[in-house]
C-alpha cells in the first residue's frame, strides 16, 4: 500500500506548529479519512469535527493545501502525494485545538437576524401555495450546510476582522433566501445596509468559487440583496414613488 | 462536592436532531426555561443526512391516502409487532408536523398546484413523503433551528451526557463534559428527554456518523428505564460499497422511488423473483407496470424494489452469496436506464437527486445519469430502543422522556422510509409536551452529590490507566468488526452467543483504555467514554437477537428461517437492568388489536 505525509496543524491558540505524519493510503480515500486513521493510529488526541462524512452536513472544514475544503469530499487522487498534504484549520476564526476552530460567532449573526414571518395562510387548513418556479432560487440558499467555508475565504471576515460590521456571505445567503421567500413580509433591508454591512462586499466571488454546494452566492443572492438596499436607500425616483404611493 | 458548573433547567432536551428540536420548541412555549444539549454543532445532527422525505398523509398527489392507510402500511411493514397507539397518532398527526414546518420557513417541493409535493417511497400505498430534492433532512433540521433559535432555548453546543441522575425514582438531571475544554457540566431538571438517535457505530458498514453511539439507549437502561425490541436494526439495503472509504454511505431510497432497478451481475432484475406474500397483491408482477407507478400511475403497482427495506437488503445479501453480485460485492442499482423511458432524463435525475448525483461524482467517479450504482447493505437505523408511553413519551422512569431513534414502539419490526422523519416531529413534540406539563406539576429536587463525584472519577479514569492500556480507537473497530459479523444481517445461535462473550471480553479492555494528552478536544478520551454506550447497546442487541428465535422483519436468524406460527410471534423483548446490575430479558406480549385497528387494517390491506 502506497503511504503519504499529512502536515497537520497541531496546537491550541497559545501554542501550535505543523506535524507531520506518515500514513497509509489507498483508493478513494480523502482527507477525512487519512486524518481519522492518522487519529486512530498515532494521534488519538487529535481534535477534528466532522459528522456525516458524504458533504452533507458541513462539520469537516479545513484549509488543505491553503485551499478550503470539506475534508470528506477532497479526494487524495485529486492532490499531490509526492510531497506532504497539508492540513490546517480555518483561518477566519479562533483556533480551539488542532483542527477544529470557534464557529459561534456564526450562530450568534443568525440569532440578530429577523426570523422568517409568513404572511397569513392561503388555505383554511393552514397552508400557502407557491409555484415550484417561485421557489428555484430560494432552494438553492437552502442548500447551505453551513460549513462556513464561504465566511472563512472573504477578505472582510479574514484580513480584515470586520466581524462585529459585516455578516459574510453564508448570512447574506440566508437573508437573501428570507427576503425573496414568496411568503415571507419582514423587511431586512435596514439591517443588511447598516449593521450587516453588505456595502463591505466588493464582490470578488472567493465565496462563490469555495462553496461546496455550488450556491451561487455572490451573483444570486449578495448583488440582488445590494439592489434592494439601493432601490430603498439611494433611487430618488422610486424614493418619490414610495412618497406618493404610501409605500413605506 | 467538588466544585462544577451547574444549570437548572425545567426542562432539559439531549439530543438537537428534528425529535430534540422539535420538544425543546414545544417546551419552550410553556413559558418554561428548556435547556437543549448536543454533541455536535447545532444543526449537524444525523437528521441533516436524511435524503428521501418526510411521510405524511397530506393527500397532495393522491386524494385517496388518509391516516387509515398510512396507520395499516406502519403496522404492515412493522410486521405487526409496533405499538398500535402510537402509529395511529402518528399517522394522524405528521400531517399538521409537515404543514408547521412551512410555517417556519421550510420550503417542500411543489406540486402543479403549488402545494406540497409528495413521492413515493417503499411500502407506502400512496406517494407520501414530502421532499426537497434527496435533502429534505437539511431542509427539515434548517427549519427547525431556525425557528427554535428564537424560542428562548439555552444551547449546549459540542456537549456530551455521559450520565443521568436521579434523585430517590426521579430523574433528577445528567452530568455531562463539554467538549472544548473537558469540563464538566451539571445539569439539574425537573424532566429530561432524550433524543440522542440511534447506534450505528456499533457496526463497522454504517451509515451512521460518529455521534450514534447508542448515548440515550445507554443513558435510560442505566437510569432503571426498559429497552423493547433491541433485536430490530434496520440495514438500509442501499449503501455504496465501492471505494472502500466510503463503504456504507448512504443512497436514498428516492432512487428507486424515481425509478431505479436493482440488477444482479447476470443483468436480471431479481427483485421479482421474491415478493413475499403479504405484499403479493401490491406490487407488480411486470416491468412496465413498475415503471408506470413510479411515473404516478394510479391503477399501477409498485415494483418490487418498493418493497421493504428488511426484504430488499436479505436479496441482495443473498444475490452476492450466490456469487451473482457487482464487482466490489453489491448489486447494481440503475436509474440511468430511464432515458430510455423520458426525455431529457439526465437533467431530470439531477434535478431529482442532486446530491446523489454529487455524492457518487465526487466520492466514486461514477455519473449516475450515464451508470449504475453498485450498493449493498449497511446499517442504517434501529426500530428498537427506549420503552415510551405512547401518548406521552414518558419511560417507566417518572420525568424520563424519550422520542425519536431513540425511543421504540412505532415502527416493529422494520421501519418504513419517509416514517422516521415524521416521527421525529410528531413524538418529538409530544416528548415536549408532556415534559413540559410534568415540569409544571412537579417541584424540583436537589441532586444527589455523592453521585456525581463518582462519576466524575470514571469518567476520568481512562487518564489514569496505565499506558499500556488499549487504544481506544482499537477497541471501538474490534466491537464493530465482531458486530458486523456475528449481529448483522444473518444471525444464529451460534454466532449470537459468541457476540455475547466477545462484548464481555471488550468490556474488560474498554475499563482499561488509556487517554493521552489532557482534557481539551481529546478525541481519543471522548472515544473511550463512548465504550460504554456501544458496549451497552451491542451487548442488548445480541440479547435481544438471541431470545427471538425466528426471523421476522428486520431480525433473521438462519438457524430459524421462518416466522413463529401464527401468533406465537406476536411480543416484544424487554430488556432491563436486574437488581444484580445484569441484563435481564423477558417477552411481553404485543396489545391485542382493538377492533377498530383490525377493521382499518382490513379495509386498507
Amino acid at each position: 500500500m502506497a503511504k503519504a505525509t499529512f502536515r497537520i496543524w497541531r496546537g491550541d491558540a497559545d501554542e501550535a506548529q505543523f506535524v507531520d505524519y506518515e500514513t497509509e493510503v489507498s483508493e478513494g480515500m480523502v482527507v477525512l479519512d487519512a486524518v481519522h486513521r492518522i487519529q486512530a493510529e498515532q494521534a488519538n488526541d487529535l481534535a477534528v469535527r466532522w459528522n456525516c462524512k458524504a458533504g452533507k452536513c458541513g462539520s469537516c472544514s479545513a484549509e488543505v493545501n491553503g485551499n478550503p475544503k470539506l475534508m470528506c469530499m477532497m479526494r487524495l487522487n485529486d492532490l499531490p502525494l509526492d510531497k506532504p498534504v497539508t492540513v490546517e484549520p480555518m483561518r477566519a476564526f479562533p483556533i480551539i485545538k488542532d483542527l477544529v476552530t470557534d464557529v459561534s460567532w456564526n450562530f450568534k449573526v443568525k440569532e440578530k437576524m429577523k426570523p422568517f414571518t409568513p404572511r397569513p395562510p392561503d388555505a383554511e387548513d393552514g397552508t400557502w401555495r407557491m409555484e415550484q418556479e417561485d421557489i428555484d432560487h430560494i432552494q438553492e440558499f437552502r442548500k447551505c450546510i453551513e460549513c462556513f467555508l464561504c465566511q472563512d475565504v472573504c477578505h472582510v471576515l479574514r484580513e480584515h476582522d470586520l466581524h462585529d460590521e459585516f455578516i459574510g456571505p453564508r448570512f447574506f445567503v440566508y437573508a437573501a433566501s428570507l427576503e425573496m421567500h414568496p411568503i415571507d413580509t419582514e423587511n431586512r433591508l435596514e439591517e443588511l445596509k447598516n449593521e450587516d454591512g453588505i456595502g463591505y462586499c466588493n464582490i470578488t466571488k472567493c465565496c462563490t468559487k469555495v462553496c461546496p454546494e455550488h450556491i451561487t452566492i455572490t451573483d444570486n443572492a449578495i448583488i440582488p440583496l445590494k439592489e434592494r438596499v439601493v432601490d430603498q436607500f439611494y433611487d430618488p425616483i422610486k424614493k418619490l414613488f414610495r412618497v406618493f404611493s404610501g409605500k413605506a | 462536592m467538588a466544585s462544577y458548573e451547574t444549570f437548572e433547567y425545567d426542562v432539559l432536551i439531549i439530543g438537537a436532531g428534528g425529535a430534540g428540536l422539535r420538544a425543546a420548541i414545544e417546551a419552550a412555549t410553556e413559558n418554561l426555561k428548556v435547556g437543549l444539549v448536543c454533541k455536535s454543532l447545532l444543526g449537524k445532527a444525523h437528521t441533516v443526512m436524511a435524503e428521501g422525505g418526510v411521510a405524511a398523509a397530506l393527500a397532495n398527489v393522491d386524494e385517496r391516502d388518509s391516516w387509515r392507510a398510512h396507520f395499516a402500511d406502519t403496522m404492515k411493514g412493522g410486521q405487526y409487532l409496533s405499538n398500535a397507539r402510537m402509529a395511529e397518532l402518528h399517522a394522524k398527526e405528521s400531517p399538521d408536523r409537515v404543514r408547521e414546518l412551512e410555517a417556519w420557513g421550510a420550503l417542500f417541493d411543489r406540486t402543479q398546484d403549488g402545494s406540497i409535493l409528495q413521492r413515493n417511497f417503499g411500502g407506502h400505498q400512496y406517494p407520501r413523503l414530502a421532499h426537497v430534492g434527496d435533502r429534505t433532512g437539511l431542509e427539515m433540521i434548517r427549519a427547525l433551528q431556525d425557528h427554535g433559535i428564537h424560542q428562548g432555548i439555552e444551547v449546549h453546543m459540542e456537549n456530551t451526557i455521559v450520565s443521568l441522575l436521579k434523585t430517590g425514582d426521579r430523574v433528577s438531571g445528567a452530568f455531562g463534559y463539554e467538549r472544548e475544554k473537558g469540563r464538566f457540566k451539571i445539569f439539574s431538571a425537573k424532566a429530561v428527554v432524550l433524543a440522542t438517535g440511534g447506534v450505528g457505530k456499533a457496526y463497522k458498514i454504517t451509515s451512521n456518523s460518529w455521534e450514534y453511539t447508542g448515548d440515550g439507549h445507554s443513558l435510560a437502561y442505566h437510569a432503571g428505564a426498559e429497552l423493547i425490541d433491541m433485536e430490530f436494526v434496520q440495514f438500509h439495503p442501499t449503501g455504496m460499497v465501492w471505494p472502500p472509504s466510503v463503504r456504507g454511505i448512504l443512497v436514498t431510497e428516492g432512487v428507486r422511488g424515481e425509478g431505479g432497478i436493482l440488477k444482479n451481475s447476470e443483468g436480471n432484475r431479481f427483485m421479482f423473483d421474491d415478493i413475499p406474500d403479504l405484499y403479493v397483491n401490491q406490487t407488480a408482477d411486470n416491468p412496465e407496470e413498475g415503471w408506470l407507478y413510479t411515473q404516478g400511475d394510479r391503477e399501477a403497482r409498485r415494483p418490487p424494489e418498493l418493497l421493504t427495506r428488511d426484504h430488499i437488503a436479505r436479496c441482495i445479501v443473498r444475490e452476492v452469496h450466490e456469487g451473482r453480485g457487482s464487482p466490489h460485492g453489491g448489486v447494481f442499482l440503475d436509474i440511468a436506464w430511464i432515458k430510455e423511458k423520458i426525455p431529457n432524463a439526465q437533467e431530470h435525475i439531477r434535478r431529482k437527486l442532486p446530491s446523489m448525483y454529487h455524492q457518487f461524482k465526487e466520492l466514486a467517479d461514477i455519473d449516475i445519469t450515464e451508470e449504475p450504482m453498485e450498493v449493498g447493505p449497511t446499517t442504517h437505523y434501529i426500530m428498537g430502543g427506549i420503552r415510551v408511553d405512547a401518548d406521552s413519551q414518558m419511560t417507566c422512569v417518572p420525568g424520563l422522556f424519550a422520542a425519536g431513534e431513540c425511543a421504540a414502539g412505532l415502527h416493529g419490526a422494520n421501519r418504513l422510509g419517509g416514517n422516521s422523519l415524521s416521527d421525529l416531529l410528531v413524538f418529538g413534540k409530544r416528548a415536549g409536551e408532556y415534559a413540559a406539563q410534568f415540569a409544571l406539576e412537579n417541584e424540583g429536587i436537589a441532586l444527589e452529590e455523592g453521585a456525581i463525584d463518582e462519576i466524575a472519577q470514571h469518567v476520568l479514569k481512562p487518564f489514569d490507566n496505565p499506558e499500556e492500556g488499549d487504544n481506544p480507537y482499537e477497541i471501538q473497530a474490534q466491537l464493530q468488526e465482531k458486530m458486523q459479523e456475528l449481529v448483522g444481517i444473518a444471525r444464529s445461535q451460534e454466532s449470537l452467543t459468541q457476540a455475547l462473550e466477545e462484548v464481555q471480553a471488550l468490556r474488560g479492555k474498554a475499563d482499561n483504555v488509556h487517554a493521552i494528552g489532557n482534557r481539551e478536544y481529546n478525541s481519543g478520551w471522548h472515544t473511550a467514554l463512548d465504550l460504554d454506550c456501544l458496549l451497552t447497546i451491542s451487548e442488548a442487541i445480541a440479547l435481544a437477537a438471541l431470545e427471538r428465535k425466528a426471523s421476522i422483519g428486520a431480525h433473521s436468524r438462519d438457524d430459524f428461517p421462518e416466522k413463529e406460527e401464527q401468533g406465537a410471534g406476536k411480543y416484544n423483548t424487554i430488556i432491563h437492568k436486574s437488581e444484580e446490575n445484569t441484563m435481564a430479558i423477558r417477552r411481553e406480549p404485543v396489545t391485542e388489536l382493538t377492533e377498530e385497528y383490525q377493521q382499518i387494517i382490513e379495509e386498507m390491506g
